[in-house]
């Protein structure tokens, strides 16, 4: 008998892991945040980013969007445990490939600097139609909105044209199209 | 206008009309507005523990006999942490408990007060839901919410912290609603297609095995009934997890024994070679599966759990039937009896062959053990307090560790809810509370709690509750002197490096007995041990019985971690007769 000195079996073989957003409507009380996060970090799934606010004053809903890795297994298990919790409504899953679901991601650029590198930083940042939040002789705000990965390109790219703070939030999904999600 | 009331008030209103007889606790100081409001419930009676873990798997041990939900009173700070490994307990086992904690005033909340510690925050993981209520208007939907919650769904437990100063707070009474969806998480979501198809399957197969759990316990004694009739119809051989046990009459023929790790060879080697495995309410735990890769390899699965989330957590399977095991099981009889009205076909005949193969590997008789006239071997014992109590409904808590599983493996349940053992997290020291707490559900009934000497000694303390209350239960402890899984482990993987798993300096238990006021009986000798169980049963009130065994016995069969089900190590009988075939010692 191969001694695996222990009393748990030793891990098999894993799945592929995919990235996945999680969309989720809970009651906005106090500790729900808690029991979500704490959902993940007890059960050893990873959160990459999140994003949560209020989104119903009058029926006091929030909504919290959750982007994960995981094997499909895993992210059913996501998704199940989730619905268990009292204050959840309801939960939708996405993969991040999903051609129907837009995924957007907010950052906030401090550039300091003569006005000709904050002029090319916002050149940089045309795709993505930037928006100038705070202007001085010195330095400047700019906002953009696009996705993570094409966020930590510019973020890249912004370092050498002053880029001194990055402020950013998680991702935030909607589907595109009539429907929604039920 | 309404009639006010206090806090405290509306806690006892909400327990009296949730039908609460009873609560275990322990006072402090932050919930003594409501053991002052004590006194004007007399349908409520509070049970006095010693400590605040005993409460917690007292009130397991009550809900787990009765079939009601289990209520604690602790205080803050110590009284609430003290009760966690209780919550944990139950919320691994799925048994519904509601806790009320004390918590110090709204206003000191998050100052480090006396006794406070962020109980919301360090039971949220080992909870169904938890409350902090700081608005005494939301406490009676708080406190009747929470029963629902313990209580539906797959059942668990569920805690109410209650700061002093809403407890002396005034407010109107509500009293529950009827009819409350919880986001629209109600049970039961299966359909007649799922049923047809199963009983498809069921036709199909030629070598089936149920798999029963303790979902069919929770779902109720008609989930028993509903289960025994299911075999009845179809003939199938069937197994249960330990926490299943007595759903199915241990003494049954078509019973293979439980499964597992220390279950016998029949039930795993038809677990391995079976082509339809029905799971009835349990759900793949890792002492049950093994290795994972191998488990079952041949087989269809099905799975009937009212728990959406354990289907598919573990094992993939073919067929899932999310529902009450009770309504689910009626609903597969129901149409099993139509359709064999309307043909009168049964498969039973296909499934002769697969019997003829579970009987040879009846023949190996897993559970023996080589018996002693010198020394009490603990299988035996275990066997003789069977025999002597098995007529007398007697209900079975036990500690955890080697004892617990010779209790599994040798005492037959033939009812449900007789059996009340700590499965999921393993607490040592949950016998002997969780048995006060089915003495205090069955005053009339023969209440054994199955002990090791180490796990006893955890929760030792609350003899006293049972002298205190008269609760005539029998503490039959399986002294071995070790932690005897603890040693048998480092036996067979850590070359017998027996680190720290002997308890030298052990009480005297007859002694303590008498320090506790009970009776003390202590056994040495394979000949007085019947006498000796017939005395402790005779007698009319708490018995701590000293029963020295073998120390060296180790419980078998067993499989291996990280072995699947059909490679088991049987027994000394059957390693002795392997070597002399000269094989087997690869098993070893």
């Amino acid at each position: 008998m191969p001694k695996s000195k222990s009393a748990y079996s030793v891990p098999t073989k894993k799945q592929k892991s995919d990235t996945y957003i999680f969309v989720v409507w809970v009651d906005n009380e106090a500790g729900v945040l808690a029991r979500v996060v704490g959902l993940f970090s007890g059960r050893g799934y990873n959160i990459e980013s999140l994003a949560v606010a209020e989104i119903d004053a009058i029926k006091n809903i929030s909504r919290i969007t959750i982007v994960t890795t995981g094997t499909p297994q895993v992210i059913e298990q996501i998704r199940l445990q989730l619905t268990k919790l009292v204050p959840v409504h309801k939960v939708a899953e996405f993969k991040r490939e999903d051609k129907n679901v837009i995924f957007k991601e907010m950052a906030l650029f401090k550039v300091v600097g003569k006005k000709s590198k904050i002029e090319k930083c916002l050149n940089a940042c045309k795709k993505f139609d930037p928006v100038i939040l705070d202007e001085t002789k010195s330095s400047a705000v700019i906002q953009i909105t696009a996705l993570r990965r094409e966020i930590d390109i510019m973020n890249k790219k912004l370092k050498p044209l002053g880029l001194v703070s990055t402020s950013r939030t998680g991702a935030v999904a909607m589907t595109r199209g009539a429907q929604i999600f039920n | 206008m309404p009639k006010l009331y206090t806090g405290a008030e509306i806690v006892f209103k909400c327990l009296e009309d949730q039908k609460v007889e009873h609560i275990f606790g322990y006072p402090g100081g932050a919930v003594l507005p409501i053991y002052d409001e004590l006194k004007n419930h007399s349908s409520i009676k509070h049970i006095l523990v010693r400590h605040e873990q005993g409460a917690g798997h007292a009130a397991e041990g009550y809900a787990r006999s009765s079939g009601k939900p289990g209520v604690v009173l602790v205080t803050s700070g110590p009284g609430a942490t003290n009760v966690v490994t209780a919550l944990t307990d139950a919320y691994m086992d799925s048994v519904p408990l509601v806790c009320i904690s004390g918590q110090v005033p709204t206003h000191l909340i998050g100052t480090d007060a006396f006794q406070e510690c962020d109980t919301t925050g360090i039971t949220r993981p080992c909870t169904k839901h938890n409350w902090l209520v700081k608005d005494i208007n939301e406490l009676s939907n708080v406190m009747h919410e929470a029963f629902k919650v313990a209580t539906t769904g797959r059942p668990g437990p569920v805690l109410i912290d209650i700061p002093k100063d809403i407890q002396f707070a005034k407010a109107k009474y509500k009293k529950p609603k009827i009819e409350k969806k919880l986001n629209g998480k109600l049970q039961n979501k299966f359909s007649q297609n799922d049923i047809d198809e199963l009983i498809k399957l069921f036709s199909k197969a030629k070598k089936p095995v149920i798999y029963s759990g303790g979902g069919v316990i929770n779902s109720g004694p008609k989930a028993s009934e509903a289960l025994r009739e299911l075999a009845s119809l179809t003939g199938f051989p069937i197994t249960s997890t330990l926490q299943g046990l007595g759903a199915f009459p241990g003494d049954d023929n078509q019973f293979l024994g439980m499964l597992g790790m220390h279950g016998t060879y029949e039930a795993n080697n038809a677990m391995h070679d079976c082509d339809l495995l029905i799971n009835i309410g349990a759900r793949f735990d890792d002492r049950i599966t093994g290795k994972i890769d191998e488990f079952s390899p041949k087989s269809k699965k099905v799975h009937i759990d009212i728990d959406p989330s354990s289907i598919n957590k573990i094992i993939k399977v073919d067929l899932a039937i999310v529902g009450d095991v009770s309504s689910v099981l009626n609903k597969i009889n129901k149409t099993i009896v139509k359709s064999k009205n309307g043909n009168g076909k049964s498969n039973k005949s296909n499934i002769a062959k697969w019997w003829e193969q579970i009987e040879k590997w009846r023949r190996k008789d897993s559970l023996n053990f080589i018996n002693s006239d010198e020394t009490i071997k603990p299988q035996h014992a275990v066997q003789r307090l069977y025999e002597i109590t098995k007529n007398k409904d007697t209900y079975v808590t036990t500690e955890v560790g080697q004892h617990q599983m010779w209790a599994a493996q040798h005492y037959k349940f033939n009812k449900p809810n007789r059996w009340m053992t700590s499965g999921g997290l393993g607490t040592m020291g949950y016998g002997l509370p969780a048995a006060v707490g089915v003495q205090i559900a069955h005053p009339e009934k023969l209440v054994v709690d199955i002990a090791g000497e180490a796990s006893v000694l955890m929760t030792m303390q609350e003899m006293s509750t049972a002298v205190q209350y008269n609760l005539p239960i029998k503490i039959f402890i399986l002294n071995n002197q070790y932690m005897g899984m603890v040693r048998q482990w480092q036996e067979l993987l850590h070359e017998k490096n027996y680190s720290e798993s002997y308890s030298e300096a052990l009480p005297d238990f007859m002694k303590m007995a008498e320090a506790y006021g009970c009776k003390g009986i202590k056994a040495v000798n394979p000949f007085d041990l019947d006498e000796k169980i017939q005395e402790m049963i005779d007698y009319d009130g708490p018995v701590i019985f000293d029963c020295h065994v073998d120390p060296n016995e180790n419980c078998f069969p067993m499989i291996p971690s990280g072995k699947p089900h059909n490679q088991m190590i049987l027994g000394p009988n059957d390693q002795e007769e392997n070597k002399i075939k000269g094989k087997g010692k690869a098993l070893v």
